[in-house]
């Protein structure tokens, strides 16, 4: 997914009311107007049939269950019968990429107020460029670096935020321990970083002169103009910036499954090795598993796409809501 | 509440860009100076040297001395934030903040200010709504948003975001060049009514609009393309219009411009 198409999606919703225009009949018109509405239909075709196939796929495996698809904690589809409920892996998906979603984005919305209102002209661009970097490392390199530099030092972390917290359920649990959710969420957080401040960050630079303006003459201080003007015009572009974070962050398959330690069952407690996600557990099992073990892992990444699909429709909502404002 | 301000040897440049060379005036309390003259050549960069808002242009700087009554506004001491509070600016375009309604965009400035009690909010959004002469067309809808108003209106508005602060001084950049001429007879009656109370500098195109509103009047003009915009002559309105010093200004009011 580009950047720019995502800048596109949070900026040109504003202006595409007004750019409707009836066409004027002229070939280049009709070739242009042609082109457009294909390529439109284009993406619902991909989006049925992805969505077609996973049902497809997913239906004998879902048949032949002995279990509760959505409610059971269980992942035996190799065994007769087969027994298998997504409930951990929802668990482990929504908990590790909500979390990354609550550390990434308030850095990244002071890395995009940093590059775009705060730091000298000259080294902002160059500033840019480096956390846009951040998005070209792959992902099997946030895995090894996650879990060969990161997870040993998050044992002292761990059990200080279990020391701390420990009254909040999630950081709670008597062993704290390196290979956790929280460990998978901070290596995803980082992963998702550079996207929602790059998004953000075009957004905040589109505030219109004037907006700014206003508030600078009215006697605000640079952070008071940031409240007043910048972050009230980039409220919905940050919302859809922070959305395809989250969505990269429940997508991501390799850095999580080499993280987690596998230990089956919900565990409430974040800080305890464990867990699982959609996306690691399909990599992880999909080479040895049977042909009911791969329609499971199919139905599991069809409720993946649901949960993302639900997702990005609630931050519409959200962005909506504001439209009278915008 | 309104004070005088004085300018003596004021240079303003953007980064190498000398545009405006050696403004010396006196803007008089409680009157409406007006300040007309052909485009580039200064205005707009000289009325924003009066609240410091020349300088948040990149590379934009300024020297001399601009005195409000006793205070020096470019002291190396001075905060231009400090300044702006007592300095409000109209813009040529209308620009409410978009996502805010009518009532938080007249309360904006008064937030900043540190005004928090609502009954305190109430009424000064009240008072300025009705100093800016809107009050009657938006009292029943001071939740809907600023941006959903006619032009006229939203410029109204902003006038009542920044009397709302009680400037001393309130600097118009072409404040009607965008509106009708029912929407600007509107804001002409403003002024008028607003100069009891304020120091007043409005930059306009519009010749009539100086001559009507206008106590005081400066021309600006400029020598040539990429040449600093110079002060020709300050004086009362009517002299200015009828009997000018400069043979520069004489061309200009009477359209031999050029």
């Amino acid at each position: 997914m580009s950047t720019q198409s995502g800048v596109d999606a949070a900026v040109g919703a504003r202006h595409r009311a007004d750019t409707r225009r009836l066409s004027t009949g002229r070939t280049g018109d009709r070739i242009f107007a042609g082109a457009a509405r294909g390529s439109g239909i284009l993406v619902l075709a991909i989006m049925a049939a992805i969505a077609v196939f996973l049902i497809w796929k997913a239906i004998p495996a879902l048949q032949d269950n002995k279990a509760n698809f959505i409610t059971s904690q269980d992942w035996n589809p190799n065994a007769t019968p087969p027994k298998f409920g997504i409930a951990q892996l929802a668990f482990g998906t929504v908990m590790s990429a909500g979390l990354s979603l609550v550390m990434a984005t308030p850095v990244a919305i002071a890395i995009a107020l940093f590059i775009a209102y705060y730091s000298p002209r000259k080294i902002a661009s160059g500033l840019g460029y480096v956390v846009d970097l951040l998005a070209a490392v792959p992902s099997i390199v946030y895995g090894l670096w996650g879990l060969r530099v990161l997870a040993p030092h998050m044992d002292g972390i761990s059990r200080f935020l279990n020391d701390v917290l420990g009254w909040i359920p999630f950081f709670g649990g008597d062993s704290p321990g390196k290979n956790s959710i929280f460990t998978a969420s901070v290596v995803l957080a980082i992963m998702i970083l550079p996207i929602i401040s790059s998004i953000s960050r075009e957004v905040f630079l589109q505030v219109p002169r004037a907006n700014v303006e206003a508030a600078l003459a009215l006697g605000a201080t640079r952070w008071e103009m940031i409240r007043l003007a910048v972050l009230p015009y980039g409220q919905s572009g940050v919302i859809g910036a922070s959305m395809l974070g989250l969505g990269r962050a429940m997508g991501e398959t390799i850095a999580v499954a080499m993280v987690l330690t596998f230990v089956p069952g919900i565990n409430i407690h974040l800080l305890e090795d464990g867990g699982s996600t959609f996306a690691a557990n399909i990599a992880k099992s999909f080479g040895e598993a049977s042909p009911t073990g791969r329609g499971a892992l199919i139905a599991s990444g069809l409720v993946l796409f649901v949960i993302t699909l639900v997702v990005n429709m609630a931050a519409r909502a959200v962005v909506a809501r504001r439209k009278e404002f915008v | 509440m309104a004070k005088r301000i004085e300018v003596s040897g004021l240079h303003a440049y953007y980064g190498g860009t000398h545009a405006i060379e050696d403004i010396s005036m006196t803007v008089e309390p409680r009157s409406v100076t007006a300040f007309i003259g052909p485009s580039g050549c200064g205005k707009s960069t000289f009325l924003r040297t009066l609240n410091r808002m020349h300088e948040v242009i990149p590379g934009a700087r300024v020297e001399g001395k601009v005195m409000l009554d006793d205070d020096d506004l470019y002291a190396p001491s001075v905060d231009p934030v400090a300044v702006r509070r007592t300095v409000g600016m109209v813009f040529q375009r209308p620009n409410p903040f978009p996502t805010m309604s009518i009532y938080d965009n007249v309360a904006a400035g008064l937030k900043l200010n540190g005004v928090r009690r609502k009954s305190q909010l109430d009424d000064i959004v009240e008072d300025s709504l009705k100093g800016a002469n809107l009050w009657e067309e938006v009292k029943d809808r001071l939740g809907k948003p600023g941006a959903g108003l006619s032009g006229g209106q939203q410029q109204r508005l902003c006038i009542a975001r920044a009397i709302a602060v009680q400037p001393q001084v309130l600097l118009m950049d072409e404040p009607c060049s965008a509106l009708d001429p029912i929407s600007t007879l509107a804001i002409e009656d403003l002024i008028a009514k607003l100069k009891n109370q304020y120091t007043i500098v409005i930059v306009t195109h519009n010749m009539q609009q100086a001559a009507r509103v206008s106590d005081r009047t400066a021309f600006f003009n400029i020598a040539g393309t990429g040449r600093p915009g110079k002060l020709i002559e300050i004086d009362d309105t009517s002299k200015i219009f009828t009997n000018p010093e400069q043979k520069a200004t004489e061309d200009y009011i009477t359209g031999r411009f050029g």
